[in-house]
């Protein structure tokens, strides 16, 4: 059979299952269990009415039931057993972490990439949105710091190796070192800092994606306050930072906190660049390291992880709620 | 304390021409209304004058000060908008105190002045609020204590009352005409397509139309002295009804005769040329009465009345094709509906109007 013809019998069926389990469930709700006739007719309808969006809502809580709080419980009961699952060994694996210079050290540089990646990929978005909105060829520009977002992880850091690249007739930066009679230098190994080279990767995916919302934002800014801060004498520095950014101050919270969420996810960056060599690991890439080796830290890490965003998250959506009203 | 003058100024936007030659003197102290149909350009003269639109033909004057090119905030003006445009994340207080703040006064400037229009708004009590807290009036004055604060040359108000429910906007109206009284010598332009709000604020109406101005006047000027058709009917309400006829005797007193050959009478003089000239008269609703078979100037089948209690319309059957004759009769007149009725008017309220204008200017 072919793929295409398989794809098509999977959305039929997924679809029409969808439908079909919908409509069923509700008529056999209204003709079968909760008939509105018979001694109490009213009390029927009354009763279906309470059942029928439980009913609804089944699926929705089976699925999210299954794939996200049953992980998340059965992580952390896993994460208290040792590699193979077959003893139980409390909070080791944690105490194991503990005391990892390493683990140590993907917390510290975890908690720098937190620091910078969302605020610099905001304060660019927030810059490309504004300096881009009224330019006649703004939708250009737009579209090209959009584009990394299109990029995967793995790609751009593959991009940006090429960038750092030893070889001045590969890496861009080198080849800068080289016109002046520098030496060339591998940025990635430069201890400390080369965290931050890898940060850059992420900020220039994320900077669209912060743009792109932000500029959502910006034009949402009823134009007759701007106007009446033209009028009140306010200067351009003043009309964007006094009138603009503060009205547009929530969606700012959600773009950075949803940068936070993402930033403490991503492992790829690392994983494709340095490998978490030369002091660049970060928890996700920490987490992939021990994934299939060692002992069972790895589900530790990943409830560490959790339990970071967490708070983030919550903070997230609670913003985003406050948006939407 | 501040004339404008504007002189032949337009606005186009690009090809298309939204406003042309607009000559207009306006004195200091003056509440000068800009009334005219949706679209005819009033909110863009406005923001023209406020600087918020580039002028892009002739000059604008602000006390004798050329400021065509003079940034808004420099201008000496200061705007309340339809929407209020309060800013949604500062209190009343910080609102208020913008403009002071970005003009470097200091702290006690600031607060006296603020205090000041709070008071006067009394608005005193909610200088602590957010913007969302307050109900529409409360907002509006707002808007105006953001206004008055900055203590302008000019105050421009761009419908203002528009956003407001029936029975705040005439509270709000008679705020602003008191607020007019208590700063005699600051000039106001206000724009609306209320006509209450233009009859009862204006010092002078201006009445934009076609792009340019259709008639400048006090506002009982226009309501008894329309310049045109135009004004005419736009001015009153119900609009004037217009009657075509035929000129046939001039002098101090013109007779017209009517299509169904009743012969009427107006106060408005012509001269010998022009017998036999096609003429509109016009009449408004409330000077209709009722008359006899023979009295000028209108016998029609009464189609729909509305009992108003204070008045009673009258809404005739059109005829040949023109908009259907309005009148007005005072009190309450029953069982007229489907019955004709024949309609009078006194010489002086018959109004005569050539090819559209008046004939009483010449």
């Amino acid at each position: 059979m072919s793929p295409i013809l398989q794809g098509l019998i999977t959305i039929v069926l997924g679809v029409g299952g969808c439908v079909a389990y919908f409509y069923t469930s509700n008529l056999i709700l209204d003709k079968v269990i909760f008939p509105p006739k018979g001694a109490n007719p009213g009390r029927n309808i009354n009763r279906a009415n309470m059942v029928r969006p439980w009913l609804f809502m089944l699926p929705a809580i089976l699925a999210l039931g299954t794939y996200l709080a049953y992980p998340v419980v059965g992580s952390f009961w896993r994460s208290l057993f040792n590699r193979d699952g077959s003893q139980f060994i409390g909070l080791g694996n944690y105490e194991k972490l503990a005391v990892d210079d390493t683990f140590r050290q993907a917390v510290l540089n975890n908690f720098l990439w937190v620091l910078f990646v969302p605020a610099l990929a905001t304060f660019f978005g927030l810059m490309a949105a504004q300096l881009t909105d009224r330019l006649k060829w703004g939708n250009f520009a737009k579209s090209l710091i959009f584009m990394p977002m299109a990029i995967s992880f793995v790609g751009a850091s593959l991009i940006w190796k090429f960038v750092y690249a030893n070889n001045p007739t590969i890496g861009m930066i080198n080849a800068v070192r080289d016109y002046f009679h520098l030496i060339p230098v591998d940025p990635l190994q430069i201890p400390f800092w080369n965290n931050f080279f890898l940060m850059v990767i992420l900020i220039w995916i994320q900077t669209g994606f912060a743009m792109v919302i932000l500029s959502g934002a910006l034009r949402g800014i009823p134009e007759e306050t701007v106007e009446a801060a033209v009028l009140d004498g306010a200067n351009s520095f003043q009309l964007f930072f006094k009138i603009k950014v503060p009205q547009i101050m929530s969606t700012i919270i959600v773009v950075w906190t949803t940068i936070t969420i993402l930033v403490l996810k991503v492992f790829d960056i690392v994983y494709a660049t340095t490998g978490g060599n030369f002091g660049t690991q970060i928890l996700p890439s920490y987490m992939m390291q021990y994934m299939f080796r060692d002992d069972g830290r790895a589900t530790a890490v990943a409830f560490v992880i959790m339990i970071i965003v967490l708070p983030v998250m919550i903070w997230n959506i609670v913003q985003a709620r406050k948006e939407l009203r | 304390m501040a004339d404008l003058k504007l002189e032949n100024v337009s606005k186009s936007y690009g090809e298309v021409s939204v406003l042309k030659d607009i000559n207009l003197d306006i004195q200091s102290g003056e509440l000068i209304v800009f009334v005219g149909p949706s679209g005819c350009g009033k909110s863009t003269l406005l923001r023209m004058i406020a600087g918020l639109e580039k002028i892009t033909g002739g000059s604008l004057d602000i006390d004798g000060v050329r400021v065509n090119d003079v940034p808004p905030a420099n201008r000496g003006i200061a705007m309340v908008f339809q929407s209020y445009a309060l800013y949604p994340h500062m209190t009343v207080r910080d609102n208020m105190a913008f403009a002071l703040k970005i003009a470097k006064q200091s702290k006690e400037e600031i607060d006296t002045a603020v205090e000041k229009a709070a008071k006067m708004l009394q608005l005193t009590d909610y200088l602590d609020r957010l913007p969302k807290a307050l109900s529409g009036g409360q907002r509006q004055r707002v808007a105006i204590g953001r206004a008055i604060v900055r203590d302008p040359k000019v105050f421009l108000f761009d419908e203002p009352l528009s956003n407001l429910d029936a029975a705040l906007r005439v509270a709000t109206r008679i705020e602003i005409a008191q607020l007019k009284e208590s700063m005699p010598d600051r000039t106001m332009i206000y724009v609306t397509h209320d006509q209450v709000e233009a009859m009862t604020l204006a010092t002078r109406i201006v009445v934009l139309a076609n792009k340019g101005i259709a008639q400048v006047g006090s506002p009982l000027d226009l309501y008894e002295r329309p310049e045109n058709e135009f004004v005419a009917q736009f001015i009153g309400s119900p609009a004037m009804n217009l009657i075509p006829g035929k000129i046939t005797a001039t002098g101090a007193r013109t007779e017209v005769t009517l299509e169904n050959g009743v012969k009427a009478y107006s106060a408005v003089p012509t001269q010998e040329g022009d017998l036999g000239r096609e003429v509109n008269i016009g009449v408004r609703p409330e000077d209709f009465k009722p008359g006899g078979e023979q009295d000028c100037c209108f016998t029609g089948k009464v189609a729909i009345t509305e009992k108003l209690g204070e008045v009673t319309l009258l809404y005739f059957e059109p005829q040949s094709g023109r908009d259907a004759v309005i009148a007005k009769l005072p009190g309450i007149h029953n069982g007229l509906r489907a019955s004709t009725v024949t309609l009078a008017a006194d010489p002086e309220k018959i109004h005569l109007f050539a090819d559209g204008r008046s004939l009483l200017y010449r």
